[in-house]
């Protein structure tokens, strides 16, 4: 069996009392991106410590490149472990300019080879033209692809990147992040990534966990994650959508207010079986058309589409997108059809 | 009004008077005492200075620095405590830690006494206190809480995380303290250094008490041994050569600092230390606070105590008491007054002549005492001359002499010299109030004095609070300009501390200096209710 560049197995980690990962476990094929997506406070961070060895970890292993970097009794210092790091704040060096700084883990090359590797590197991140700068002259972004450049140019085996893209603005954030992905695949490097920003991870990675509690909810790709989430925070967490009272009709079908759906029912749940349905924006369209009623609550307009908040005849509500022509005023009645073609379904707690 | 906007001017003009003053006497003709101190002390006393300033630097770049980086970095017993309790020694005048080091440990001190009577030996090996090497410890001991304040500040803000990214990159924990955490805190480190160079520079009771011969004292002597007051101005003047140099150097670090300042990241997880480096470090730290703190203010009390046994004038006390603080007082509502006026008029009518005199007038802290009580003390002394003949030829009034015998000189000298000291939270209070703040106030119809009532002075009140103290208790315990411009008999806390210890009069100086180290800690504790909101 192939274990991957980078694999975690069962790790714990804690500050005193207080336990930050739980128990993670994640594998990541060399070249691949990976992405710990979360909300704050959910350990996706210390997670990355643990990976850079910027932290012990209480139980389990980290095993990189087939050798245990970190397990509860032994431990390779970060210096060895042939990784580059990002950090949030970029952390770049002030006192040396942006070729000194991309050259600074560069000290086992010769002169002329660091030169030459700087060269290219600058070239990889463009800014060529800068290489004489120092931090505080250039732009969020440039700092940015500098600490990459830095990050990158000892060439490391797993390149970890730490929110970074949260102190840019919003309009250069998916601009950057598709060139850094980019940036990183051309070089052919395996990279993980920590963000709480799912556009974010959807636009780096090739796969995603999602954190919370210091637990991975699920590792999958970002098609899955929206599509076929494995618990309700995942689904909460990725994307809109609401969830409706439905009753199960038999192993593929669900019976809900706005109709029958087909899929594959979750386990465990007999006809009769009482559950909640996700319903995501899309899956409910707008039918001049259709018999379907529905209030409009709330509209939100978003450029190419609205986004409509409705209110069903039984008092449920639901999300839907209507292209943006289709305007509707609040508390009028606009005609709905279910086009849903999956279940996500999960038990309905008892009490 | 014109009045506001000529007040950063005339400070500004107020800090360079005494400068060009003494300046003039370094071309004015030698005279004979000149002469005199040429062939005999001054080489002396550039090997002195050169010395101390070098041996305090090192002494302090090294304590500083390595205490800031332990408290900022590792965790250990006691870690929390020591990281402010490190700030003590600010509270301690350097001439008090001096004194007290002299009669600790001199030859006829408890600890000579002690060692003698145990080991039976007349410790021949013992080191002379009295020498270079006991000023430079002195010294290091009192003036290295800047180096570590600062250095500490880089530390925290950079160090942990810059030696991440140096770990990340390949390097190991030593190999990125000196190649990344050290060269990137060197401007904070060099600003740390450059105060403390000023101080040593500027002191004056410390090395008196030692009699270890440096500028200071040799002005002093000059004047009130020599009596020459132009020798005395031509040392003053080589003294305020070297101090011009520190203080380019000093702005230039400033300068760079401004560059380097980063956010302050939130704080990573601290290094644990165990086992026996857990116990070696906190003993390091420990055995450094008891010294520059804990063990001077416990002989202190001592001395204190046993004073009050041999029937000590209380009165006498009181009286030195009630001088410190009216005097201090004085000083600090005066200097706040002229400060606040200084940042109005640099907020009415910003532009660059008035910040380029405000900067002037803020490096009057850089003048040795010495140095400004000449400066000062010359001008006043002939314009008062001038005074009493001008309403002597014209109106045919006797007056006497005007401006001698009272505290004016005094009081200005101070005002040059702690016009920074305020200037710093002042100047910060005001920044709050933005120009859309005012803006807000109009909206709700304040205007002129009302928005200053209602507005403006709430916001400043804590910066004007803070610097009314540290310019108080700067004074209290401020030695040289006091001592040789106070009127006759005017005699403060720091002038009864000169006196009874260059008399050996231990016992009789601690009660005075116990009272000069509790106004000392008020600011610390200010400062260290600031950092932790």
């Amino acid at each position: 069996m192939s274990t991957g560049l980078l694999q975690l197995n069962h790790v714990v980690q804690a500050y005193g009392e207080q336990v930050v990962i739980r128990n993670l476990s994640l594998q990541l094929q060399k070249g691949r991106i990976g992405c710990l997506l979360g909300p704050s406070g959910c350990g996706k961070t210390t997670a990355l410590r643990c990976i850079a060895g910027f932290e012990r970890v209480a139980a389990g292993e980290i095993v990189l490149n087939g050798a245990c970097v970190s397990s509860a009794d032994s431990f390779v210092p970060p210096e060895q472990r042939r990784i580059g790091m990002v950090f949030q704040d970029y952390a770049l060096f002030p006192h040396l300019d942006v070729a000194a700084n991309i050259g600074f883990g560069l000290h086992r090359l010769t002169r002329v080879e660091r030169e030459r590797r700087i060269e290219e590197l600058l070239h990889v991140v463009h800014l060529a033209g800068v290489a004489k700068k120092y931090p505080h002259e250039l732009s969020g972004g440039q700092q940015q692809r500098v600490a990459l450049a830095r990050a990158l140019a000892p060439g490391p085996d797993l390149l970890l990147l730490d929110e970074p893209f949260s102190n840019l603005d919003v309009s250069l954030r998916e601009r950057l992040s598709t060139e850094v992905r980019e940036i990183i695949k051309q070089q052919g490097t395996t990279a993980i990534l920590v963000t709480h920003d799912q556009a974010e991870a959807f636009a780096i990675a090739d796969e995603i966990g999602v954190m919370n509690h210091g637990e991975i909810q699920q590792w999958d790709t970002a098609f899955n994650l929206y599509h076929r989430p494995a618990n309700r925070f995942v689904a909460n967490f990725i994307g809109q959508g609401v969830f409706l009272p439905g009753k199960v009709i038999n192993a593929q079908q669900v019976e809900i207010e706005l109709g029958v759906l087909n899929g594959v029912v979750p386990q465990h749940c007999e006809a009769g079986c009482s559950v909640d349905v996700l319903l995501r924006p899309d899956d409910i369209v707008h039918d001049d058309s259709s018999a379907m009623q529905a209030t409009v609550v709330h509209k939100a307009f978003r450029g190419a589409e609205i986004l409509y908040t409705l209110c069903l005849a039984g008092g449920a509500r639901v999300l839907a997108l209507a292209p943006s022509h289709h305007d509707h005023a609040i508390g009028g009645k606009i005609g709905i059809r279910l086009e849903a073609d999956h279940i996500v379904a999960f038990q309905q707690v008892e009490g | 009004m014109a009045i506001w906007r000529s007040v950063p001017f005339i400070a500004a003009a107020l800090v360079l008077a005494p400068v060009g003053v003494i300046m003039s006497a370094f071309f004015a003709p030698a005279s004979d005492v000149w002469q005199h101190l040429l062939e005999t002390t001054l080489l002396q006393l550039l090997i002195n200075t050169f010395w101390l300033a070098l041996g305090v630097v090192s002494g302090t770049a090294l304590l500083g620095i390595s205490l800031a980086w332990l408290t900022a970095v590792y965790d250990f017993t006691g870690r929390r405590f020591f990281s402010w309790a490190l700030l003590l020694p600010m509270a301690m005048p350097a001439y008090v830690t001096a004194f007290v080091a002299l009669g600790l440990f001199d030859f006829t001190g408890p600890v000579q006494t002690l060692l003698r009577a145990w080991l039976d030996s007349d410790l021949s090996w013992f080191p002379d206190i009295r020498g270079r090497a006991g000023v430079i410890v002195v010294m290091t001991l009192a003036f290295y809480p800047y180096v570590y304040l600062l250095a500490r500040n880089a530390f925290l803000s950079q160090g942990k995380r810059s030696l991440e990214v140096a770990q990340s990159l390949g390097f190991n924990r030593k190999q990125g303290f000196f190649k990344v955490v050290l060269p990137m805190a060197r401007p904070w480190i060099a600003g740390g250094v450059m105060l403390v160079l000023m101080e040593t520079l500027a002191d004056f009771g410390t090395v008196a008490v030692f009699n270890y011969n440096t500028f200071t004292t040799a002005i002093y002597k000059a004047w009130f041994s020599m009596f020459s007051l132009p020798a005395a101005s031509q040392l003053a003047s080589l003294l305020i050569l070297i101090i011009f140099v520190v203080i380019v150097l000093e702005q230039q670090f400033r300068l760079r600092m401004r560059y380097a300042e980063s956010k302050r990241t939130e704080c990573a997880q601290r290094i644990r230390l165990t086992g026996w480096s857990n116990w070696l470090v906190a003993g390091f730290v420990l055995s450094v606070l008891f010294l520059a703190f804990l063990l001077p203010v416990l002989q202190l009390c001592q001395w204190a105590m046993r004073s009050f046994t041999q029937d000590y004038d209380v009165a006498r006390y009181l009286e030195f008491l009630w001088h410190s603080l009216s005097l201090s007082g004085l000083a600090a509502l005066l200097i706040c007054l002229v400060v606040i006026a200084m940042v109005y008029a640099a907020r009415r009518y910003p532009g660059a002549a008035t910040r380029y005199a405000i900067r002037i007038a803020t490096i009057g802290y850089a003048l040795p005492g010495t140095v400004l009580a000449i400066g000062v003390y010359v001008p006043l002394v002939w314009l008062d001359g001038r005074l009493s003949e001008w309403m002597m030829n014209w109106l045919q009034i006797e007056t006497g002499q005007l401006i001698q015998g009272t505290l004016m000189i005094m009081l200005i000298a101070y005002l040059i010299r702690f016009m920074a000291v305020s200037h710093y939270p002042i100047d910060g209070a005001m920044q709050r109030i933005t120009p859309n703040i005012d803006e807000a106030a109009m909206s709700f119809g304040l205007h002129g004095w009302a928005m200053i009532r209602k507005v403006h002075i709430p916001i400043l009140k804590p910066g004007i609070f803070t610097a009314a103290t540290l310019v108080f208790v700067d004074v209290m315990k401020e030695m040289p300009i006091t001592l040789m411009t106070r009127p006759f008999g005017w005699d403060t806390l720091a002038v009864r501390i000169y006196e009874m210890t260059s008399e050996g009069q231990w016992e009789q100086a601690a009660l005075p200096a116990v009272t000069l180290v509790l106004a000392g800690l008020i600011p610390i504790f200010l400062f260290m209710r600031q950092t932790e909101k």
